[in-house]
């Protein structure tokens, strides 16, 4: 009997919690499906709420995101998506769940090699593919990405995952370049040149090649940064040097984190000020200053520490063509077993 | 069994039943998607190798599980040693460590870069990898281990409750025939206990093939992986659900395995495991070594994890103290223990029929129940999406077509979508759980009940609720520290602005900044234990 009593009150609570999150909200809102980290878009979206009295409500998860918004249809709350990666982006255009934006302050602000051809995508910052080598055994050397195959590297390469988002589009990014057979063998010989097998993430290469396990690795410059504010994490990477590969031909690769309006948001104004806001001056250098990203938007300064490892060339291959090599070069990291 | 049960009883279970089956039913429909080429590819690199992974990583665990959780669950029930009342319930914290928490904080200590090894180079003056020998903990057999640390409870408790709930008099009639002690281990408490081993170890088996969280951060890849893969990166949910289809599969065939292995082996015990319990007196070194075994079970379990955690919120409590975890630890807490409620009632009441329901179908209805539990979290969270979003586009349409605005996302939009998650994803531990104490008792209580004029409903309430209490309880229990932990489906399908703890650790782990996190995590496993203890009382009431 108790258990009945106990099971009605919790029913009861949880329906009138039901009840509360499903009252219409009179107060001006966006709601955000975040692929991103709630916790890395809060300050940008404090000072926006701050500045406008716009309610930002965020629900952040790494997976399914999109499958929810397909689901939902048109009755979904979620007006705008945010991402890591620009596969996530291509996904939700090809599965038609957003919708373009025509804004002259987002086309201002954002170069238009970093945003869909239709607007029905933007960019919002630049990863940088690096590779970390370290400072004793490697120095600050000239590298491409085509290097890591060669017999040099042998036994000295650690990285995480090949089928990390950052790898596969790097990967794809070389089927662009050297086409698919080509990229097949530099897999191979990047496979066969590893100091241990793909696992851990970004820091833990970094821990690893400060500990002499390898003396290379694949990474992202926003992680080697985030160490350098991390005071237990600092005296390790400063053992290690960030590299920008392929400085002598066609650049770096880069990825980037972006924003889509949702087909059927229901508070598109207010959206579409949000999305004008991310790109604009104040939030972009807090992306910048914060998270120690490469801002979209040409004339904000990039932070200090990032502006220490110095200007780089990246290659301007379009996005969309890395998103469209990204099943081959997937296809390929199963074929070569890169990960087994 | 004959008793009539009133037709309401099977058609109730029958629909709880395919209500929690919907999911599943939405992935096997998504399976026969055109993606065959992706299939095709797959199978013709990876899958094999992480096919095998899969196997190896399932079987791993659970027998290791098996291996720690039944030696400690009998020493603790049945014998008396030097801190036994403390391994009564710490035996259970590991538990309360969300498994993907213990793996970072091992690899952080066991890795080359971590404090032991390179303490142990800077000591022996070795400078690189090729100068020892050290096990390398990203490895299967390391994923197999961790996932066997936080898992064994389950073995542990359950084979407890079969335990205390044998009848004493048959192991005391064992011992005054001249039975050693470990004899009537053998002879008579294990082969009683087996129907709960096997549910329990079957219950581990489930949990480790949908885990992805663990066997992602070692670097294993397995079927899980190759999940996630097709759906997130070739882009096909019908691939992925195939692949669902093919580990539920897998797992139907293990647990056949054991069904057969069985065979038609039945006990049933008189007495209620009300008796007081008399234990064997360890002495001498004997009680040492089991205190010890069970204290290093326990330090791996649950000491060093949260040691590390401790030290982490310390270090980073001024950055990571947030105060909103009073709001988080209430959400989590609310819906953990209503979900353990429903699961608990839905055990029962598929539980009771299966036992009374004269056609042998009724078998099916937990077992279709159940299989939500080893789907990998965030494809059953698609799975329950699928069929509450179609209700709430139907209920929507309806409203429409009067010209009103409809109620907008009624069901997928709000905690009732997490709640029916997780109820789908757990409700396989309560029925197990329930299951294993009922099988114990004897059908002539039954029909003596019935003899004497009760309807199967009171004699529910008032004599078999009663046996089972303690299964009940270690059910409910099970249920709510899992629902504490969840991750996949809440991230997935909460409303906006709703965080549970699990959630709001997982955004720092998921960007490598546990240290972070480490404060949230100490509270997921605080008030998880709480409860755990409590009821962990209600368990020992009769000894």
């Amino acid at each position: 009997m108790k258990s009945m009593i106990a099971m009605a009150v919790g029913i009861a609570t949880l329906a009138s919690s039901f009840s509360v999150l499903s009252a219409p909200n009179s107060e001006k809102e966006v709601n955000i499906y975040s692929y991103r980290q709630a916790f890395l878009i809060d300050p940008v979206v404090a000072q926006f709420e701050k500045d406008t009295g716009i309610n930002v409500n965020v629900v952040f998860a790494k997976k399914g995101l999109a499958e929810r918004l397909k689901r939902e249809g048109k009755y979904t709350k979620a007006d705008l998506v945010l991402t890591t990666d620009i596969s996530r982006l291509m996904e939700l255009k090809d599965k038609k769940l957003v919708s373009p934006v025509e804004s002259s302050i987002i086309e201002n602000n954002v170069p238009s090699h970093l945003r869909d051809p239709q607007n029905q995508w933007f960019s919002l910052t630049k990863r940088v593919r690096n590779i970390y080598a370290s400072k004793e055994r490697v120095g600050n050397i000239a590298i491409t990405y085509e290097d890591l195959a060669t017999d040099k590297y042998k036994g000295k390469i650690c990285t995480r995952s090949g089928k990390h988002p950052y790898t596969v589009a790097l990967v794809s990014s070389m089927v662009a370049h050297h086409g698919e057979a080509e990229t097949e063998v530099w897999l191979t010989k990047v496979k066969e040149n590893l100091a241990r097998k793909p696992q851990g993430n970004d820091r833990g290469q970094i821990k690893a090649i400060a500990a002499g396990q390898c003396d290379v690795s694949l990474g992202n410059s926003y992680y080697f940064g985030n160490m350098h504010t991390n005071p237990e994490q600092k005296p390790i990477v400063e053992k290690v040097n960030i590299l920008f590969p392929n400085q002598q031909n066609r650049g770096s690769h880069i990825n980037v984190s972006g924003m889509a309006l949702t087909k059927y948001a229901p508070h598109k104004a207010d959206a579409i000020k949000l999305m004008e806001y991310l790109t604009g001056d104040l939030a972009q250098s807090i992306y910048a200053k914060v998270n120690l990203e490469y801002p979209v938007k040409p004339s904000v300064e990039v932070s200090p520490l990032v502006a220490s490892w110095g200007e780089f060339k990246e290659d301007e291959l379009p996005m969309i063509e890395i998103a469209k090599h990204r099943k081959t070069a997937l296809m390929l990291l199963d074929k070569v077993k890169f990960d087994l | 069994m004959f008793i009539q049960l009133s037709k309401k009883w099977p058609a109730f279970s029958w629909l709880l039943s395919l209500l929690l089956f919907l999911p599943l039913l939405a992935i096997v429909w998504q399976s026969f998607g055109d993606d065959q080429d992706v299939f095709a590819q797959l199978w013709a690199t990876v899958l094999p190798d992480y096919l095998v992974n899969t196997l190896l990583i399932v079987l791993g665990v659970a027998l290791l599980s098996a291996v720690i959780g039944v030696p400690i669950a009998w020493l603790v029930a049945m014998c008396q040693f030097p801190a036994r009342r403390f391994y009564v319930w710490g035996m259970l914290l590991p538990l309360a460590m969300p498994s993907y928490v213990v793996a970072f904080v091992y690899t952080d200590l066991l890795e080359y870069a971590g404090p032991i090894q390179t303490s142990l180079r800077s000591y022996f003056g070795w400078s690189n990898a090729q100068d020892y020998a050290f096990f390398d903990v990203r490895t299967l057999s390391g994923a197999a281990v961790m996932l066997a640390l936080v898992l064994y409870p389950y073995v542990y408790l359950l084979a407890r409750t079969a335990f205390l709930e044998q009848s004493q008099s048959l192991v005391q009639s064992a011992r005054l025939l001249g039975c050693s002690p470990w004899r009537s281990f053998w002879r008579i408490s294990l082969p009683l206990a087996r129907p709960a081993i096997a549910i329990s170890v079957a219950l581990v088996a489930m949990e480790s093939l949908a885990d992805f969280a663990v066997v992602h951060y070692f670097a294993v890849p397995t079927l899980t992986t190759a999940v996630y893969d097709t759906w997130l990166g070739y882009g096909s949910l019908a691939a992925a659900a195939r692949l669902s289809v093919v580990m539920l599969a897998v797992l139907f065939i293990l647990i056949s395995i054991e069904r057969i292995g069985r065979n038609k082996q039945r006990h049933y015990q008189r007495g209620s495991g009300q008796e007081k319990v008399v234990r064997h007196q360890l002495t001498g070194i004997k009680g040492i070594a089991a205190s010890v075994f069970c204290g290093v079970i326990f330090m791996a379990g649950f000491g060093v994890p949260f040691i590390s955690l401790l030290d982490m919120a310390i270090n980073y409590f001024d950055q990571s103290w947030n105060s909103q975890f009073l709001e988080y630890s209430f959400n989590s807490l609310l819906l953990a223990s209503t979900v353990a409620l429903i699961c608990l009632i839905i055990a029962i009441v598929l539980g009771f029929f299966k036992r009374l329901s004269a056609s042998k179908s009724s078998d099916l209805a937990p077992k279709l129940a159940s299989t939500g539990y080893a789907l990998p979290g965030t494809v059953l969270a698609i799975g329950v999406l699928i069929p509450l979003s179609l209700f709430d586009h139907g209920i929507n349409h309806f409203f429409e077509s009067f010209g009103i605005d409809g109620p907008g996302l009624l069901l997928s939009g709000t905690v009732f979508a997490i709640a029916a998650g997780y109820v789908v994803r757990f409700s396989a531990i309560a029925i197990g759980s329930v299951e294993s104490s009922l099988n114990k008792v004897s059908p002539s209580i039954d029909m003596v009940t019935m003899t004497l004029g009760l309807s199967p409903l009171k004699m529910l309430f008032k004599v078999h609720l009663p046996l089972i209490k303690k299964g009940c309880f270690a059910g409910a229990l099970l249920v709510f520290i899992e629902s504490m932990k969840e991750l996949p489906a809440a991230l997935l399908l909460r409303p906006f602005d709703y965080e549970t703890l699990a959630t709001y650790v997982y955004q720092f782990v998921s960007d490598e900044q546990l240290e972070h996190g480490a404060l949230a995590a100490i509270v997921i496993v605080i008030v998880g234990l709480i409860p755990l203890i409590f009821l962990n009382r209600s368990l020992e009431q009769q000894d």
